[in-house]
């Protein structure tokens, strides 16, 4: 385990750093970012003072390799929009991100387990349809058209929430449901799939010759252990949520990392942009690799495959 | 999407939605939604347009222009000379009070330009003060401007976005400071800025009662950063807003139908041309034969794209500058009138019967551009589109990687041709041209004092940059406004929401 475990992080280590090189690259290779940061009207003298203020004019590499050094000891450098530091910026920001995180993978189980336990009972039956069709939905909406919709629908219709802004509880229902919901149809597969197969196992037959009640062998004995991978899959689904939540974020104006993320990109504030795809990737190379170790943890023949 | 919006919309309507925000009424509070945040609040330290739109809101200026006849009133000067070509001596008002409760006087004008126009500053809107040289201080209430160069222009600035700030309070937290805790001397206070999401502004009650801006009714402005268009447009119908700006024409067209918010649009100063690269260096290298540059120009219809693309309140223009601007003097300019049988002939009297290509790079207006391509393509020219971010596009063509250019440009709002021609022609950054004697024309338009002399030399500039077709004027763009259909407002070319001019019905 402790040999597998090194290997992953080792792995891991090496993902953060490719994703932190290429954004990098990427960026700097979308325009000039002192024209952008000039704005409109700047004066070529102006644009090469900033352009050497800020060290834009030294060459790309040792650009980068300064910027990791500075990385991994926590100074994330200071943001060219809002002149303030970025570690500032996204200390603000990230518990708004994390709470909408944490309740759209809330949602997303709360809603997935039930309908793909019902899939897997009822398989092949209308019910079965019905749940597949709810997850065909799901992964075929875009989010930020969902979102429109649930504004359309308990906005502007019916009047029950805010359209946009963080100022209460309310404000998170509709954000949390849109990017929930993105998130919902691979965990509903993942039950029905676990629960179709221990269904037909040999112990919940037993349990069924026993005479235990139907509801105490579907929970109790089936879904206990259809409910393992999910496990894994949370820690994966985390990660995409992170990124769906630029999205979700700037739709709704809630103030997190996401919509951070939106306005650092429309500005092209680069050390922001760079740190929140570090803290993004980063995040989700993490989770992958907390998924994976879970996984080995509980079953043995992974280590070794 | 579009379509989306209009079912939106539809539903809106039909069940009679959108409600009149009668709480914000009684509040006496207008809620505005705004998609761009500003970097800082500090009017010297953003370019953004919300940021002037605040500038004007908790500022004051030295010179104030009236956005309805343009005549020049003083604001906190009360009067101003010009001493010599770069002396300008100003009377300053007394009796007027920053928020904090410090005395305008002489310090504060001395202290506010000295500071932003000292390069080491940063300021980010350089080109705003970098006409001024010093300011010294004669007595309390009297300064005087001592200019680079002559800039004849300068009272137009002293109008526009050099605003006015408390030097002891500046002096102390510098532009972190204002911007957490902005203090001004305009006709409202920020009583709170939550960065990047919300500020609010409370009618100033020792608002100075000469000053030429009205006394303010309302008595409230919140204003929220909504990054997304279409929420902004969802919170007009759930009453969450009372007024938004830059709505695309297809949605204003279709909130038009929502009865209870009006849709209004107004002229701005941002005009569209192309521009077009006829120096040397020029990556196509037609464009340098000015019988292709004239067939450009008769190959689009500009007034058919005026109406039916920008909209209401679009003018067509024959010279690249905004009507109202001092200088912009149109009336030598050659017209060029949409005819494509004169386009095809002139490409074919050029060389070209057969047409040539061409790559017309654009950075906003989509649509338009678009349109462009198709006029050019029906007399020949095989033109493609390349669209790209504003920073990328500006980097191109200063790079003389661009032979047509779709430009729009605004000029800051300042009223004055140097703010535009000469950008794009006096031979500085943004010429393609390089033309010597567009350049000469513009440099004394641009320095002479004798407003009689700048007008000459700037009508025969647009007279030279239109008989040689050096660029296809196109129109004057718009915005357009929701509010709510109980708030009283008026749009101008400025693009300025004057929340001290707006009242409930």
């Amino acid at each position: 385990m402790l040999i597998y475990t090194l290997k992953r992080l080792g792995l891991a280590a090496l993902v953060a750093f490719a994703v932190s090189a290429l954004a990098f690259l990427l960026l700097r290779l979308s325009g000039d970012v002192a024209i952008a940061i000039a704005g409109e009207g700047a004066r070529a003298e102006d644009i090469a003072m900033i352009r050497q203020q800020y060290g834009l004019d030294r060459p790309l590499l040792l650009q980068y390799l300064e910027w990791l050094g500075r990385t991994v000891t926590g100074d994330l450098g200071q943001s060219l929009y809002f002149k303030s530091p970025v570690v500032n910026l996204i200390g603000e920001k990230i518990g708004t991100t994390l709470i909408l995180g944490l309740l759209s993978i809330g949602f997303a189980l709360v809603v997935s387990i039930p309908l793909g336990v019902m899939a897997a009972i009822w398989q092949n039956s209308w019910v079965d349809r019905l749940c597949l069709a709810v997850a065909v939905v799901g992964q075929a909406l875009p989010n930020f058209f969902f979102a429109l919709c649930l504004i359309m629908v308990f906005a502007i219709g019916l009047r029950w929430l805010p359209v946009s802004g963080a100022d209460g509880w309310e404000n998170f229902v509709m954000p949390t449901i849109a990017l929930g919901y993105y998130v919902t149809p691979p965990f509903m597969r993942l039950v029905r799939a676990g629960m179709i197969d221990v269904l037909a196992s040999d112990y919940v037959r037993t349990a069924r010759a026993k005479g235990l009640p139907s509801s105490t062998v579907v929970i109790k004995h089936a879904l206990r252990n259809a409910l393992v991978p999910v496990v894994a899959l949370t820690a994966v689904q985390m990660g995409f949520l992170l990124g769906g939540s630029i999205v979700v974020e700037t739709v709704f104006a809630l103030d997190g990392l996401g919509y951070l993320a939106y306005q650092a990109i429309s500005q092209k504030d680069f050390p922001v942009i760079q740190a929140v795809l570090m803290l993004l990737s980063v995040g989700y190379v993490g989770l992958t690799l907390a998924a994976d170790l879970v996984n080995a943890w509980l079953d043995p023949r992974i280590r070794v495959a | 999407m579009r379509r989306f919006w209009g079912l939106v919309l539809g539903a809106a309507v039909f069940m009679g939605l959108a409600m009149p925000a009668e709480a914000q009424k009684r509040a006496n509070t207008v809620r505005f939604g705004y998609d761009q945040v500003p970097e800082n609040v500090d009017p010297y330290y953003n370019s953004v347009r919300i940021g002037v739109i605040l500038g004007q809101q908790v500022w004051d200026t030295l010179i104030f222009r009236d956005p309805k006849t343009n005549e020049y009133r003083g604001q906190l000067a009360t009067a101003w000379r010009w001493i010599d070509e770069r002396t300008l001596e100003l009377d300053l008002r007394q009796g007027v009070k920053f928020h904090n409760g410090e005395e305008f006087d002489a310090d504060d004008v001395v202290f506010t330009l000295n500071y932003v126009s000292d390069p080491a500053n940063k300021s980010v809107t350089q080109q705003n003060v970098s006409w001024i040289q010093r300011v010294d201080k004669i007595d309390k209430f009297k300064v005087r401007i001592v200019t680079r160069r002559p800039f004849p222009a300068a009272i137009e600035y002293l109008a526009g976005p050099i605003v006015i700030h408390p030097n002891e309070y500046y002096a102390q937290v510098g532009p972190r400071g204002m911007n957490e805790k902005p203090i001004g001397t305009g006709p409202y206070r920020v009583t709170e800025h939550q960065i990047g999401k919300q500020i609010t502004l409370r009618r100033n009650p020792d608002y100075f009662r000469d000053s030429p801006k009205p006394q303010p009714t309302i008595e409230s402005v919140v204003i929220r950063f909504i990054p997304d268009r279409q929420t902004q447009v969802a919170e007009m119908l759930a009453g969450g807003l009372d007024f938004i700006m830059n709505i695309a024409p297809d949605q204003a067209t279709q909130m038009r139908a929502v009865p209870t918010l009006q849709i209004v649009s107004g002229e701005t100063m941002r005009i569209a041309f192309l521009q077009m690269a006829t120096s040397e260096q020029s990556p196509t290298p037609a464009l340098r034969d000015v019988r292709v540059r004239r067939a450009i120009n008769h190959a689009i219809d500009r007034q058919t794209m005026a109406s039916q693309l920008v909209g209401p309140g679009s003018q067509v223009l024959n010279a690249i500058c905004f009507r109202t601007q001092f200088g912009c003097d149109d009336s030598k300019a050659t017209q060029f009138a949409y005819d494509p049988a004169k386009a095809r002939q002139l490409l074919a009297e050029a060389g070209f019967p057969n047409g040539f290509e061409l790559e017309l790079h654009s950075y906003r207006e989509r649509n338009q551009a678009e349109a462009m391509i198709n006029y050019l393509r029906a007399v020949g020219i095989r033109a493609t589109l390349r669209f790209g971010q504003y920073a990328t596009f500006r980097e191109q063509n200063r790079a003389n990687r661009v032979g047509l250019a779709h430009q729009t440009w605004g000029s800051f709002s300042v009223n004055d041709t140097s703010a535009s021609t000469s950008v794009f022609y006096k031979g500085v950054d943004d010429d393609t041209t390089r033309d010597p004697e567009l350049i000469a024309l513009l440099s004394r338009g641009d320095t002479v004092t004798d407003p009689e002399l700048r007008k000459v030399a700037y009508r025969d500039a647009l007279a030279r940059i239109s008989e040689q077709a050096f660029s296809v004027p196109l129109y004057s763009l718009v915005t357009f406004y929701a509010a709510t259909k109980d708030l009283e407002f008026t749009p101008y070319p400025d693009e300025m929401p004057r929340f001290w001019e707006m009242r409930w019905r």
